[in-house]
């Protein structure tokens, strides 16, 4: 029960792209206790060290602490706040939503002129991001510039919650939250430098993910890992009028192993040795669908001279929007699965000429 | 040019290799190269490196061309047993439809689209699907993951030769013919490279000359002819040697290394030809940047029809660019000549 909590927490907490000091901290003190060096970088990454018990193979297992979010850009004289996308925000998901601004995270909203003024063509268009504004309630400009400044961030105010009734073991039933992209993949993270392994696993949570990978850049560098696990939560398209075409992935089904995405294209004996542990160890496991989206995978596979690299993702519908929801048993099984699987190493097998 | 050089340039594209599946490829080049490098070894990604110490004091040299080809990825299974797919690689839809694909394990499909009676126009890959025979999802024999190339044999046609892969097992076997010619004649630590992942965003170049740290590396590879009916502008025909990058999409190639060629080409009376490419990109953009950087060439052979099943080369301009590159590996660099 007490992960879940801590997925609860890491869901709710204000952590932008280059703001991600708040979800840092929960991590810092989630895995104190199970690390043997916790490094904070130049950039903010977070890299946490379990040196193992000598075996000279070093896996870095990658998930980014940042979401989505708004960079306020302009403090109109009425006290609307205009802003910028920080990662990639969907036009169509921001009217309406809620919102939390500014360093003390003032409550605010993402107005659009109501239906009734609305002329044909904007009820059956899209609102592009520099036309919404978000409003905090303020009289005017010089009211909200108390509250906020330019250059501040704003993220969706969702609280995390249960959908349905809550399974008493606290591992299964459907949850509702923000920023499961990518807090879902750092819970695991923090779950799984909570065991022992033979092999050096250095933990890499990592800044700026949505705006292109900047963390994942350095952190690969300085962990110079031989083989590497990016966690994501990714993308669930099983919806409604998706029947026929390939879902990326389904709730559900089990964590989703990446093959190639936008990215990279993964470490076939990496996948190879995802698919053997599931299969030994009875976890469910899917294949999120090729071509997909990109992760911080494209980074720190080409960091330094390669690093074999494979991603493994708890499916999430709607991410990048206001409100995800994920199944517990996925965030579970995804766990498992890569516990099992580290424990697994170092195994027969080739990486280049040296053995995993 | 000599028969070796065509059994083994019709061996070395006749293997599957599409980005980040190339094995088999790799396979088949360290088998000839294991007896003309000093070193040879494969890095964590998959990159084959034949190290050949040459005598004397010249420059640390990496000759890099890459082993991938382009393909498909097998996105979904129904359960009628077609299969849906993705490209490895720029792939054109236009080349897709009526073609083969083969996978390592034997099985091919037809490629085909939906709707295909009203002659739909293709731009995206979704409406396309591969046939395999199966009769449903459970007897279809490849699933999600797999990789194809396109099935199809090389063709000797005389003067010219076609294949599926020319870009750029040409370009591996040019390299293994230099290897062959140099020898240990030539004054340079030479890293011959066989990459992986070019066709993705040059992965393997990257990583490969991040741990080599070269002083001058030059990209072998394919690229385009403008001496096809309709074709843009572009000087570089079939036939009129190998050809010297000035600058591509991504790169301006060092006016030394440039200059270099050049001159060796003149010095030693074979043909060359000069191209500005704004439509290609080559391994030389990473190597040129990895690490501390390095100086950078290109030296490609003219190639029509690429990216199609059948991509097109001269055999004399094969042989002109293999005496180019020995007369290039074999002597001092003087880099500081731009002219």
């Amino acid at each position: 029960m007490e992960r879940k909590v801590l997925l609860e927490q890491l869901s709710n907490a204000f952590g932008p792209s280059g703001d991600e000091g708040e979800v840092r901290e929960l991590i810092a003190e989630a895995i104190r206790p199970h690390v043997a060096e916790l490094q904070v970088d130049a950039l903010g990454n977070v890299l946490a060290r379990k040196p193992g018990n000598g075996y000279p193979l070093r896996v870095m297992l990658d998930a980014h602490m940042d979401e989505v979010g708004f960079m306020i850009t302009y403090i109109e004289p009425s006290g609307l706040l205009r802003f910028g996308a920080v990662g990639g925000l969907d036009p169509r998901m921001l009217p309406g939503k809620r919102v939390l601004a500014g360093r003390s995270r003032v409550p605010g909203v993402i107005g659009l002129k109501p239906l009734h003024l609305a002329t044909k063509d904007e009820l059956t268009s899209v609102t592009n991001v520099q036309d919404l504004a978000i409003d905090i309630g303020a009289e005017d400009g010089d009211e909200a510039g108390q509250w906020v400044s330019v250059g501040d961030y704003a993220v969706f105010h969702t609280c995390f919650g249960q959908l349905g009734e809550a399974p008493s073991d606290g591992r299964s039933g459907r949850v509702k939250g923000k920023a499961f992209d990518d807090r879902v993949g750092c819970a695991v993270l923090v779950e799984t430098l909570a065991g022992d392994y033979q092999v050096e696993v250095v933990g890499a949570f990592t800044v700026q993910e949505e705006v292109g990978m900047r963390g994942a850049h350095v952190a690969a560098f300085v962990a110079e890992p031989d083989l590497a696990v990016v966690l994501e939560g990714t993308v669930a398209d099983d919806l409604p009028g998706e029947e026929g075409a390939p879902p990326s992935t389904r709730l559900g089904r089990g964590p989703a192993i990446t093959l190639m995405d936008r990215s990279f294209v993964a470490d076939r004996r990496l996948v190879d040795w995802l698919i053997e542990t599931a299969e030994a160890e009875d976890i469910p496991y899917q294949f999120k669908r090729p071509n997909v989206g990109g992760t911080d995978g494209g980074a720190v596979n080409r960091s330094r001279a390669g690093v074999p690299t494979v991603a493994l993702s708890v499916p999430c519908r709607y991410i990048h929007a206001p409100v995800a929801v994920m199944d517990l048993s996925d965030f579970w099984h995804t766990v498992e699965l890569l516990r099992a699987a580290l424990t697994r190493l170092p195994m027969a097998g080739e990486i280049g000429d040296g053995s995993i | 040019m000599n028969d070796t050089m065509k059994d083994l340039v019709r061996q070395l594209t006749a293997v599957q290799g599409p980005s980040g599946y190339e094995g088999l490829v790799r396979d088949v080049i360290r088998t000839q190269v294991e007896p003309l490098a000093d070193v040879v070894r494969v890095d964590r990604l998959g990159n084959l490196h034949a190290v050949v110490r040459g005598q004397g004091s010249g420059l640390r040299v990496m000759v890099a061309a890459h082993m991938d080809e382009i393909g498909l990825m097998v996105t979904h299974v129904d359960e009628k047993g077609f299969a849906r797919f993705t490209h490895v690689g720029d792939l054109w839809v236009a080349t897709l439809v009526g073609n083969r694909f083969v996978f390592p394990n034997g099985a091919v499909g037809v490629v085909n689209v939906e709707k295909y009676e009203k002659r739909p126009r293709v731009e995206n890959f979704d409406k396309l699907y591969m046939d395999l025979g199966a009769s449903n999802g459970a007897s279809c024999p490849v699933r999600v993951g797999d990789v194809a190339t396109f099935d199809r044999s090389f063709l000797d046609l005389g003067a010219r030769w076609v294949s599926k892969a020319m870009d750029d097992r040409l370009g591996c076997s040019i390299l293994i013919e230099v290897m062959r010619r140099v020898g240990n004649q030539t004054p340079h630590e030479i890293h011959f490279v066989f990459t992986v992942q070019e066709e993705l965003a040059s992965q393997g170049a990257m990583t490969s000359a991040f741990s080599i740290q070269p002083d001058l590396s030059i990209a072998l590879d394919v690229t385009g002819s403008g001496d096809l009916p309709g074709a843009t502008p572009f000087p570089v025909v079939l036939g009129k040697g190998p050809v010297v990058r000035v600058s591509d999409r991504t790169t301006l190639v060092h006016p030394g290394v440039k200059g270099w060629m050049t001159r060796t080409a003149e010095a030693k009376g074979i043909p060359y030809q000069l191209e500005v490419i704004v439509g290609l990109a080559s391994d030389a953009e990473k190597m040129q940047r990895s690490g501390a950087g390095s100086a950078v060439g290109v030296l490609s052979v003219p190639c029509r029809h690429l990216h199609t099943p059948s991509e097109m080369v001269d055999v004399d301009d094969v042989e002109h660019t293999v005496e180019l590159m020995v007369a290039l590996l074999a002597g001092l660099v003087d880099l500081e000549r731009v002219g």
